[in-house]
């Protein structure tokens, strides 16, 4: 008989995947958690609120065999697991509701990454939303903020990459085991994220991305992080759980707000009149993370220089700080045609002043 | 009792001189063509015998075997009407005297007088090239037929006149044009595109496209205009040279779809809708016809929403876009035609339309957004030199009447920057910018010292692909023609990155 240890017995309760607060119950039942892997089975059929599936999952797992594929696999996928008797589980979650027992991580989470800040948003992201994401991501990657999100299509892979873009640390928080990659087309940013930050999740490998797993990740992404924004949600959206599950940790819940009339705004006005924070640029933030204030001042605030402009491209600098404007509105405006108006935009853009967000509409970048 | 005539017959756009022998002799009437004659010629024996009598001549009654010279090419098309009824009247006895070379073309109708055909010019060329001197065509194909010289254009609207005019009784003047073909003619239009208010970065980049026949993508959503500016293009497309419009009217002969039947002068502007199927676009048949591919040659091949065409249609286009011409093959032929067309393309950036549209809300998912994207393959979509994505007006800017071009100076603009090309690529074997291959961009794209550095801050910025960067210099060779440059500077770069920076957005 080897010699286990309670991080073992936390990590083969986990990757029977009878759900984490399940696991708790379990825990409080017994004096160490060690007694489950000895204890007789008429002993664990008694344990209170446990479904009687989940005791015979349990029993018919309890077997050194078993135990031994798990950590295999463990070792073969290159998966770190930091349980809840680890020095280095993330302090961020210890105070949290329903904590995470069990993360299994690719890449490193480093301490630096207590300073986080979850960006998430919808799946389906406008250019609006594509903008204000990179504009966020990109200020607070330059204080030095690692940013968490959930690796979904939309918003949450752009928060990723520009990220990763702009040099920064990013951790990736999974609704499924860390040996499937949803969605598929992520794949290279999952790779990307493994080098540069971390993926996490309290899942086991071959669980899939079901449906409620994400709602429970969601307590996580909150959790690990200073604070969330939310970029863009309609009426009924995932990251308005994340919004929920932040508020419940007492974490700093940001929006950024869009036109009433958006529906891809809906959810994020909704929360900003219910009492989020309606953030216009990265200062709105740190204002309420005294953590953070130091660095605000490390960085001084950017200008746009001037002094290697020419007069043209000067007054359309001048026009789109007025807000985004189309290039037909710009040449109409300024009188100019469009074709020079066209050749100044690409070279502001070169500049990396200005920036197209799509549409042919362009904006400070 | 023997005659031998000469007529024609297309194979693709290649006409082939046939004999038509005629034998009469005694036994048991009959009427028998060989030398594998399709279906109509089959039929035109009927046509013949009827034509023959209500012109007023006797119909032989004797042995008539015709044969079709050579015997193994196929043969198809009613033109050959009228070279069997004079083969029959001259070893008749009725035609006295013809010992010109000279060919005969013509369907004939029961009453005796002569129809229109199709594919009366590639004829007439083809017969040309074998030194044929004389050709008797129908009255209606005299325009089309005229523009060739060196051959004599006799206009004939009856079997009678035809007889008359070889025995010497009837002199018909060999027809010429009343003028020559006047490429220089304004146009008149009932569009233009001063209709069109704001979207000045779409006109300017139609007008770049036209300049330089580059394929061109406009994205946006409904109703910001793209169908509507499609439409104005040939308002503004540059004037055919006089060898293009005999390639485009050779085409349209053969597909029957001459209207005016004399020399076509605009570019071709073809717009099929998106529930055509592979062999409409491409062109086939049983005996292979040309499709809109190649109607559209030398001219606009316009795919409106073209998500919604089926994508193995789409994925045909790719060697022809590539290639310039388009060979298919049946089991009674293989032809091939020409189609060096510019490439229009419009759709909607997701399949509600709305997609990044400021005044509406997009109700697709994001995955539907996917597919309907990925309807373009990336090879399709490396074929399109200029990408431009449109918004709807304004209503402030709908009212708005200040300077806008009407289409008259764009085109002037195009055809200044088109007969620059010209000139540049006479010893070439092109035409325009588009078709400049990656050897001819080394040598006809030079840049100034700041364009290039532009370009490299550009290609790292942008990590544009080398197809790209070939993409971009052909587009600023366009616009620096349009400004009668011949070394491309800054502006003419930075101009042309504007039209692919959105490869990255959608497709990226």
């Amino acid at each position: 008989m080897i010699d286990l240890s309670k991080k073992d017995i936390l990590i083969w309760l986990n990757s029977l995947n009878i759900g984490n607060q399940n696991i708790e119950k379990i825990i409080s039942q017994v004096d160490d958690i060690r007694d489950i892997w000895y204890m007789t089975d008429s002993v664990i059929n008694r344990f209170k609120n446990i479904s009687s599936k989940n005791k015979e999952t349990i029993i018919k797992n309890r077997n050194e065999d078993y135990l031994k594929k798990v950590l295999y696999i463990l070792e073969e996928q290159n998966i770190e697991v930091v349980t809840i008797y680890d020095e280095n589980y993330p302090k961020s979650l210890k105070n949290i509701y329903n904590k995470p027992l069990v993360l299994y991580i690719k890449g490193k989470i480093l301490e630096e990454d207590e300073f986080a800040i979850a960006v998430v948003g919808s799946r389906k992201a406008t250019s609006y939303g594509k903008w204000a994401t990179e504009k966020f991501v990109k200020e607070l990657v330059n204080l030095d903020i690692t940013i968490v999100s959930g690796l979904a299509t939309g918003i949450d892979s752009i928060a990723h990459k520009t990220a990763l873009e702009y040099n920064g640390r990013t951790i990736a928080v999974l609704g499924n085991g860390l040996d499937i990659v949803y969605p598929n087309k992520n794949k290279e940013l999952y790779k990307e994220i493994a080098k540069n930050g971390a993926l996490i999740t309290e899942y086991f490998c071959g669980v899939a991305p079901l449906p409620y797993n994400f709602p429970q990740r969601n307590r996580i992404i909150s959790g690990l992080s200073l604070g969330v924004i939310i970029v863009e949600a309609k009426g009924k959206s995932g990251s308005l759980i994340t919004a929920q599950h932040a508020l419940e940790q007492g974490k700093e819940v940001f929006a950024v707000p869009g036109n009433i009339n958006s529906i891809f705004s809906e959810g994020t006005n909704r929360l900003i009149k219910d009492g989020a924070k309606l953030i216009m640029d990265v200062e709105d933030i740190i204002e309420e993370l005294y953590q953070l204030q130091d660095r605000l001042n490390r960085v001084k605030k950017e200008n746009i220089d001037y002094s290697n402009l020419s007069e043209l491209e000067i007054s359309i600098v001048e026009l789109i700080k007025e807000g985004p404007m189309h290039c037909d509105t710009i040449a109409m405006k300024t009188g100019m045609n469009i074709k020079e108006v066209n050749s100044i935009l690409t070279i502001l853009e070169l500049k990396g002043i200005i920036k197209e967000i799509g549409g042919g509409i362009f904006a400070l970048s | 009792m023997y005659s031998k005539i000469k007529t024609c017959v297309l194979h693709g756009l290649n006409g082939y001189i046939i004999e038509v022998e005629t034998d009469l002799s005694k036994g048991i009437p009959v009427f028998n063509i060989v030398g594998l004659p399709d279906v109509s010629i089959k039929e035109s024996k009927e046509r013949v015998r009827t034509a023959i009598k209500n012109s007023g001549y006797e119909f032989p009654l004797s042995r008539i075997i015709v044969n079709l010279a050579p015997a193994n090419l196929k043969k198809e098309g009613s033109q050959l009407d009228l070279a069997v009824a004079i083969g029959i009247l001259k070893a008749n006895g009725v035609i006295i005297n013809s010992n010109e070379e000279m060919a005969f073309l013509g369907e004939l109708s029961l009453d005796g007088k002569i129809n229109h055909i199709d594919g009366a010019l590639p004829m007439v060329i083809s017969l040309r090239e074998n030194n044929i001197k004389k050709c008797i065509v129908p009255y209606e194909n005299r325009e089309e037929c005229a523009v060739i010289e060196d051959i004599e254009i006799i206009p004939v609207n009856s079997l009678k006149q035809v007889v008359d005019y070889l025995n010497g009784t009837e002199c018909i003047m060999p027809y010429k044009c009343e003028k020559k073909p006047d490429f220089d003619e304004e146009e008149v239009f009932d569009v233009d595109f001063s209709d069109i208010k704001g979207q000045e970065g779409l006109k300017r980049a139609l007008e770049v496209a036209a300049a330089g026949s580059h394929n061109i993508l406009i994205i946006g959503p409904p109703g910001s205009g793209k169908t509507m500016a499609a439409r104005r293009l040939p308002t503004i497309l540059p004037k055919l040279t006089f060898e293009e419009a005999i390639e485009v009217t050779k085409i349209y002969s053969v597909a029957g779809l001459l209207n005016t039947n004399a020399l076509i002068k605009s570019r071709p502007f073809r717009a099929p809708h998106h529930t055509s199927s592979q062999v409409s676009l491409i062109g086939g048949g049983r005996i292979p016809k040309p499709g809109e591919v190649s109607l559209a040659h030398n001219g606009v091949l316009f795919l409106d929403e073209i998500p919604e065409f089926k994508k193995s249609v789409l994925e045909v286009l790719r060697q022809p876009m590539e290639d310039g011409v388009v060979s298919i093959s049946r089991a009674n032929a293989s032809h091939t035609y020409p189609c060096r067309f510019m490439l229009v393309a419009s759709m909607n950036p997701c399949p509600c339309g709305y997609y990044g549209d400021p005044y509406h809300q997009c109700t697709c998912s994001q995955k539907s957004i996917e597919a309907y994207l990925g309807k373009l393959s990336s090879p399709l979509l490396d074929r399109i030199d200029i990408h431009i994505e449109v918004m709807p007006v304004d209503y402030k800017d709908l009212n708005k009447n200040v300077n806008i071009e009407c289409s008259r100076d764009i085109r002037e603009r195009v055809n200044k920057a088109r007969e620059i090309q010209i000139r540049r690529y006479s010893k070439e074997n092109i035409h325009c910018n588009s078709q400049l291959s990656p050897r001819d961009i080394k040598e006809y794209c030079k840049l100034t010292k700041n364009a290039e550095l532009i370009m490299k801050e550009a290609f790292n910025k942008y990590r544009f692909s080398a197809r790209t960067y070939n993409k971009i210099l052909k587009v600023s060779r366009t616009i620096a023609d349009l400004d009668g440059k011949e070394i491309i500077s800054e502006n003419h770069v930075l101009e042309a990155i504007r039209y692919r920076s959105l490869d990255k957005k959608y497709w990226g």
